[in-house]
């Protein structure tokens, strides 16, 4: 036994002895953490490319619908058509904005001031109006009719319907309701503490404001001590008096901050029964009698309200109220008490309606959030690339073909060879640059256009479709070169019946890698004016276009919340671009494929 | 009467620095089959590619010398290559027929020399050479059908049929049947024997055996120089150099 051990370990037996089994444990051990790693990799980029489409598809979900608000609207001729002429033309550029106030003026007579109103017609998209100008324009016969028109609701009422402001939540409530109403203002009792639990949140939240305001006070406590150091070991007059100054802003501040947490403190706990409610606070309506009381102040059981929409008249000991009450208070949401109560009006009255959002998709760019859709940047992409991909394609492929077969091998292919490689790792904006300069400066190519665009995407792609057509010309046996020049074919026939159709889904490969690169690239396209607002869909290559990852890019920067969305869906369809073109290189590696 | 349808004189091929084939001097005799045989890297292939000029494709290949085909000098600069190669047919060592259907494979030489009129006359043309190739019997009903789905023996018989499509005078043939089986070897090796009633058929071969079987002359070939030349049944049973008694034998290579 120990001599066939020492001759070696292998020859023992096929069992192995005690070595050679933890030998082979260790092996197999290192096989199965390989895996193991192999499995952890694929699951954390998994993990990251799921979360990546599902952040982006959440984010986009808001845009998948769109509100309408329906309204009778008077067509009056005196404010479309006032010489009654019955032409398109002149209809088209009738009074129709007025005409669309007026009806939303009707629908709800009750908001009377300025800034009501203004806040009314602010729940109707600036651009409805248009839209109406069409329609009618469309149908001259409609003038002087009164018609049910959907008109599209604003950015602001739209959010407020998918709950972007939080949702006006009802209250519990057990008693029994009296109100009555002195010239707007109201005063409302009830039989039970109903208004107990909405004050206690109030001053829940007044605790919690106070504690904020009291850390901020601590932050600048400490800076005045800093300050105060700084001032005792300070070397000269100047930085201490400056310190000084720096440490009595401070205190100011600190103080004011303390002040301020004391009164919401002593609010919060004051057994003074009723508590005001301003701007700050979450609103508290109050839904009854076929209008809606805005509470101003608020004990156990009674309470002090205005009225913003009338009741039919004062309530006695009613139980058909609700008690409404706001996630956020309105100086922190977009959308106004008033705008609130007209959307909850209109819900109950079921004017609103949600549909699937095909304006998204049908049209331009533009500054209003629920007017703004992606074709206009669909087609500028599509225009793209295209020239790009009729200049990159054969130029690359040409370039390929004569390196690959043509070139002699010396100093100066080697030298072209190098900058090609060189050029694929060039910052893309450089490009741009490029483009900026000379396309647009020196040969006067349009601004904007995506012909410019294309141009410039082209010399992005060239280099990454040659080195990708190089290589796959490369992977073809040279058998086949062989056997097609001893049948009598020139080098150019060799290169193009045999060697090319061969290469082809390789080169195919790399130029959907570069196509894709080129459709998500921004930075070239804004220093050739493609980030321009552009609302025109793009008719041609040179016609002023955007594109989608410019568009995404805009988007993104705009400060209305409802563009939030609009990015996220704009990504998808990028997305959803991406995945179309490399299914089009699929289905023509398939057809190119073959085997030898 | 025999006509001699290639002769070199003093053919030298340099590969950068190395001196690949010293001096050859050779006549090749048409309507036979003429054998090159000699050790791996003795330069054998790279005479042969000489002979229609394939080396042209190999950047750092230079030749010197002369090799006249039928009396024409074929690196003359006035010759195209092109033209050369539809008069010098090759066949290489692995079949590599075209990933195109067996018809394509035949018809492709045709069609760019402009042999056929139309349709029918290709047709006449792609029966006619894979009769010749000895394989026609096999894949008439499978024309369509692409010609890397064949076995290793009808390839390399594909490939012989598209290489005397183009109607060339001489058939170069470079260890033909080194990547087939017996069976289909002896199939080939009968195909070259029908072939050099028409053709003057050049065959590289590494095995002794098959140049003995198919060939009337053998050139021997060793470290670049061709050593001896003459009657394939003179150089196996009474070779003049010490070299080629030695390869005959089995000493060297």
């Amino acid at each position: 036994m120990a001599n066939t051990a020492a001759r070696g370990k292998h020859r023992e037996s096929l069992l192995g002895g005690h070595a050679a089994s933890a030998m082979l444990r260790r092996r197999r051990w290192a096989e199965r953490r390989q895996k193991a790693y192999g499995i952890a990799a694929i699951l954390i980029a998994a993990t990251a490319l799921f979360s990546l489409i599902g952040s982006v598809a959440f984010q986009a979900s808001g845009a998948v619908t769109e509100a309408y608000v329906k309204l009778p609207v008077a067509l009056s001729v005196e404010d479309i058509d006032p010489d009654r002429t019955g032409d398109a033309e002149i209809i088209l550029r009738g009074n129709f904005n007025g005409v669309a106030k007026a009806a939303l003026r009707s629908a709800f007579p009750q908001i009377a001031d300025r800034a009501g109103r203004r806040e009314l017609y602010d729940v109707v998209s600036s651009g409805a109006a248009f839209e109406l100008a069409e329609h009618v324009s469309s149908n001259t016969e409609l003038v002087g009719q009164t018609i049910e028109y959907r008109f599209l609701a604003s950015d602001v009422a739209d959010l407020y319907l998918k709950g972007s402001f939080g949702s006006l939540r009802e209250q519990d409530k057990t008693g029994l309701v009296s109100i009555t109403i002195n010239e707007g203002a109201a005063r409302i009792s009830s039989s039970s503490d109903d208004f107990a639990s909405v004050l206690a949140q109030v001053k829940a939240q007044l605790s919690v404001d106070a504690m904020r305001l009291r850390r901020h006070a601590a932050r600048q406590n400490n800076a005045v001590s800093v300050y105060q150091r700084r001032a005792a070991a300070a070397g000269s007059e100047e930085v201490r008096a400056d310190a000084m100054t720096r440490m009595e802003s401070a205190r100011d501040l600190r103080d004011s901050l303390l002040a301020e947490a004391e009164r919401l403190e002593d609010r919060a706990g004051s057994a003074k029964a009723a508590e005001g409610l301003d701007r700050e606070d979450r609103s508290v309506f109050i839904r009854a009698g076929g209008g809606w009381i805005k509470l101003t102040a608020l004990d156990g059981s009674t309470a002090e309200g205005n009225v913003i929409s009338p009741l039919a008249g004062d309530i006695e000991n009613s139980a058909d109220w609700t008690l409404l009450k706001t996630d956020l208070p309105e100086a922190a949401r977009k959308i106004s008490d008033t705008q609130i109560m007209v959307i909850e009006e209109l819900q109950s009255m079921g004017a609103m309606e949600s549909v699937f959002n095909w304006r998204f998709f049908s049209s331009g760019d533009s500054r209003e959030p629920e007017l703004a859709g992606i074709w206009g940047a669909t087609v500028g992409s599509f225009w793209t690339m295209l020239v790009t991909f009729l200049l990159a394609f054969p130029a690359g492929v040409a370039a390929a073909i004569y390196l690959e077969e043509f070139a002699p091998k010396n100093r100066f292919t080697g030298f072209i060879e190098v900058n090609i490689n060189n050029l694929a790792a060039v910052p893309s904006i450089v490009f741009g640059l490029l483009g900026l300069s000379v396309f647009l400066g020196v040969f006067g190519v349009p601004r904007s256009a995506p012909l410019a665009g294309g141009i410039v995407l082209a010399l992005m792609t060239l280099p990454t479709i040659i080195i990708a057509a190089r290589a796959a010309i490369k992977a073809v046996p040279p058998s086949i070169r062989d056997a097609a020049l001893a049948v009598g074919a020139s080098n150019v026939q060799a290169s193009f019946h045999h060697m090319l159709p061969l290469a082809m889904p390789g080169i195919l490969t790399g130029t959907i890698i570069g196509m894709a690169q080129a459709l998500g690239e921004t930075a070239p396209l804004i220093m050739i004016g493609m980030v321009a607002f552009i609302v025109d869909i793009p008719s041609g290559i040179t016609d002023s276009a955007s594109v989608l990852p410019v568009q995404v890019f805009r988007w993104s920067d705009f400060p209305e919340r409802a563009f939030e969305a609009k990015t996220g869906a704009a990504i998808c369809v990028l997305l959803v671009f991406l995945v179309i073109m490399n299914a089009i290189a699929i289905v023509l590696r398939r057809r190119f494929e073959r085997r030898w | 009467m025999t006509k001699i349808k290639f002769a070199t004189k003093d053919v030298d091929v340099f590969y950068g620095d190395k001196h690949a084939i010293k001096e050859v001097s050779v006549e090749i005799e048409d309507k036979a089959v003429t054998a090159f045989i000699g050790p791996s890297g003795c330069g054998k292939s790279t005479f042969l590619r000489c002979l229609n000029r394939m080396n042209d494709t190999i950047d750092i290949a230079r030749i010197e010398g002369e090799i006249l085909l039928d009396g024409e000098d074929i690196y003359d600069r006035r010759v195209d290559p092109v033209q050369l190669r539809a008069k010098v047919g090759m066949v290489f060592q692995k079949p590599n027929p075209f990933p195109k259907s067996v018809y394509d494979n035949v018809a492709y030489g045709p069609r760019i020399h402009g042999l056929a009129r139309n349709k029918s006359e290709l047709d006449a043309i792609v029966e006619k050479s894979l009769r010749r190739g000895a394989i026609w019997d096999e894949v008439k009903d499978r024309l369509n059908e692409p010609g890397t789905g064949l076995s290793g023996g009808q390839q390399q018989r594909l490939c012989i049929a598209r290489a005397v499509a183009t109607e060339p005078e001489v058939l170069l043939m470079d260890e033909p049947c080194s990547a087939l089986d017996p069976i289909a070897t002896g199939q080939v090796e009968n195909l070259i024997d029908e072939l050099r009633k028409n053709y003057c058929v050049i065959i590289v071969t590494h095995s002794m055996q098959q140049a003995a079987r198919v060939s009337h002359k053998t050139a021997f070939f060793h470290l670049g120089n061709m050593v001896e030349f003459g009657e394939t049944d003179e150089i196996f049973h009474n070779p003049n150099d010490p070299r080629t008694e030695s390869y005959i034998s089995g000493r060297i290579g």
